[in-house]
């Protein structure tokens, strides 16, 4: 009955295995990987070298000395100690809400990663780049029928990646506001409403941001806009986001910032005013996955930069067949080198920008949260309409 | 009562607040000169020569602390040429001792030539405050803090009460001569 399917089915199953692998790698490897190893190396060794301290490095796996490299243990002791704590919610709090909120907040950064190209497509044929627009061409065959590019290093590719990525990265204001309502707290309920005011003011100046790439690129695919930042500018200067829009990056990497409630805009906590937050009447790993969530946010956002300003995975004059300096001869180099500096190039992007935020969070000092309003509704929110205004003519012009 | 009206003495200096310069207010170049102090900082501890970093902290277990050469931290009881605790039992160091931490009680010794011993001699580490008064106090150099160690942590309070014998093991043989010149 269902044999018509069955070339259907194989193929369709060896997609489904690809993109099973794609998303292990990708989220669970990758992502998951970074943001737990932020939580230690980031939060504390980091900040400990920058105050001359050494950071914990007292925990050791099984007595064994060597095990005491860069404190990893103390990371495994945390985890092992979320798992194991009583997991208390509050009298008189909504008990599924109060469960569905972490969710709330872990899952939309972890969803987000299906639009981040890691690579362009695969070419499954010979790739040879036009000298005169430096586009790739992909052809099999000797006549140079086009080939096929295969999506393998990009969860799911679609015309409104961006749309998404930014769609889903607004999704964790609900968990927020649904964690601060859920318990019962004064205080989880202030920081609540702090954050999602925190998170929808930066959210405007982001979107205005994202309208001047927009404006740029032409269009809502992640992967074409980082094909298109590899084009160069008067021929010698890669067309990335940071020099097209060098005050939109700006502009982007504080909201960026101020969206994932890290320091300095870390007002959704606040020790001696509302106590932790909407986090104030969470325990165990329910308290554990909504740290996370905010670590891999950094990683996302961290992501979504270095895809629109930073080239993704290009590395500057780098292409299909290798290096092409301007006035200079073709520095050819084999397509799987170029596919791991690509890759090395988007993971090095990545982990720089979050290493970045993290420099950042330990110099500056807390913002007030009227100083936060200010600076996204009287400066951000200006400036981003300031550099759509000027982008807008500029694009009409050219 | 009416209240007293009273000159007001309090001296008021007006500080002079410097108004920020439009660079300061954007905060970027005040925040660049931040950022890379943290920077600075950041790589100078991340270099593999840690003589070279400005971290300050001793890893304690693995690096032991260097004491001071006059450093007094452990009592101990000289010995004389025999071996026998040097001790006459005359009470000065627990007279002298501010924190009552030395308990002593003298036995008559069977050798003719020496008055006293002391059949206990306890002190009270918890309620030691490393003075060194009974040093100071002792007439016949039988008590010592020269040791240059750092006392034990205890485990429990038993622990804390040092008898004669472990007092002595720490001990050695003193260049005094026992009882004076004269003696």
């Amino acid at each position: 009955m269902f044999d018509f399917l069955a070339p259907a089915t194989a193929e369709f199953l060896v997609e489904l295995l690809i993109t099973f692998v794609k998303v292990v790698l990708i989220v669970f490897v990758f992502v998951m990987g970074v943001a737990s190893a932020m939580t230690l190396l980031g939060d504390r060794k980091q900040s400990a070298k920058i105050q001359n301290r050494v950071g914990p490095n007292r925990a050791m796996l099984f007595g064994l000395p060597f095990t005491r490299i860069l404190g990893i243990p103390h990371f495994i002791a945390d985890g092992i100690k979320m798992i194991l704590k009583e997991n208390t919610v509050p009298d008189g709090a909504h008990k599924g809400l109060h469960l569905l909120a972490p969710a709330l907040v872990f899952a939309p950064s972890l969803i987000g990663w299906a639009g981040v190209p890691f690579m362009d497509f695969y070419c499954t044929g010979s790739i040879t780049v036009d000298p005169n627009t430096y586009r790739e061409i992909c052809a099999v065959g000797p006549n140079g029928e086009p080939g096929v590019w295969r999506n393998y290093f990009q969860i799911m590719n679609f015309n409104a990646g961006l749309l998404f990525a930014f769609a889903i990265a607004a999704v964790s204001v609900y968990g927020a506001a649904i964690a601060g309502w859920a318990s019962n707290s004064k205080f989880s309920l202030l920081g609540g409403l702090r954050s999602s005011a925190q998170m929808i003011s930066y959210e405007v100046s982001m979107g205005l941001c994202l309208a001047g790439v927009l404006m740029i690129f032409g269009t809502l695919d992640l992967n074409e806009m980082a094909r298109q930042q590899g084009y160069l500018l008067w021929g010698w200067l890669p067309m990335w986001g940071i020099v097209v829009q060098p005050l939109g990056f700006f502009l982007f990497f504080l909201a960026g910032m101020a969206e994932t409630k890290r320091a300095p805009f870390d007002v959704p906590e606040g020790e001696s005013e509302i106590v932790a937050g909407y986090i104030t009447e969470y325990s165990s790993m329910k308290f554990g996955i909504m740290q996370l969530g905010e670590y891999v946010a950094v990683v996302f956002i961290s992501a979504l930069i270095a895809i629109l300003f930073l080239g993704a995975w290009q590395v500057p004059f780098l292409f299909g067949d290798g290096f092409h300096f301007p006035g200079m001869e073709t520095i050819e180099i084999p397509y799987i080198v170029v596919i791991v500096l690509r890759i090395g190039s988007m993971l090095f992007k990545i982990l720089f920008l979050v290493w970045l935020q993290f420099m950042m969070r330990w110099t500056l000092p807390r913002f007030r949260y009227d100083q936060i309003m200010v600076l996204g509704w009287k400066i951000l929110l200006p400036l981003a309409l300031a550099n759509l205004v000027v982008t807008a003519f500029i694009a009409a012009i050219l | 009562m009416s209240a007293k009206k009273t000159e007001n003495t309090v001296v008021v200096r007006k500080v002079v607040r410097r108004k920020m310069n439009f660079a300061e207010r954007t905060y970027i170049p005040e925040f660049a000169k931040g950022l890379a102090v943290t920077m600075r900082q950041f790589f100078k501890n991340s270099q593999p020569n840690v003589e070279k970093r400005d971290t300050f902290t001793r890893m304690y277990p693995e690096e032991k602390t260097v004491y001071p050469d006059r450093y007094r931290g452990h009592h101990r009881l000289m010995l004389r040429d025999d071996g026998q605790v040097r001790c006459v039992a005359c009470m000065c160091c627990s007279t002298v001792c501010p924190a009552n931490c030395i308990h002593i009680t003298a036995a008559e010794h069977d050798d003719i030539s020496i008055e006293k011993y002391p059949s206990v001699f306890v002190i009270d580490e918890l309620r030691c405050i490393m003075c060194g008064l009974c040093v100071d106090a002792c007439p016949c150099d039988a008590i010592r803090m020269d040791s240059g160690e750092h006392i034990q942590p205890f485990g429990e309070r038993g622990e804390a009460f040092l008898n004669r014998d472990l007092l002595m093991s720490k001990g050695s043989l003193s260049m005094a001569v026992q009882g004076g010149e004269n003696g």
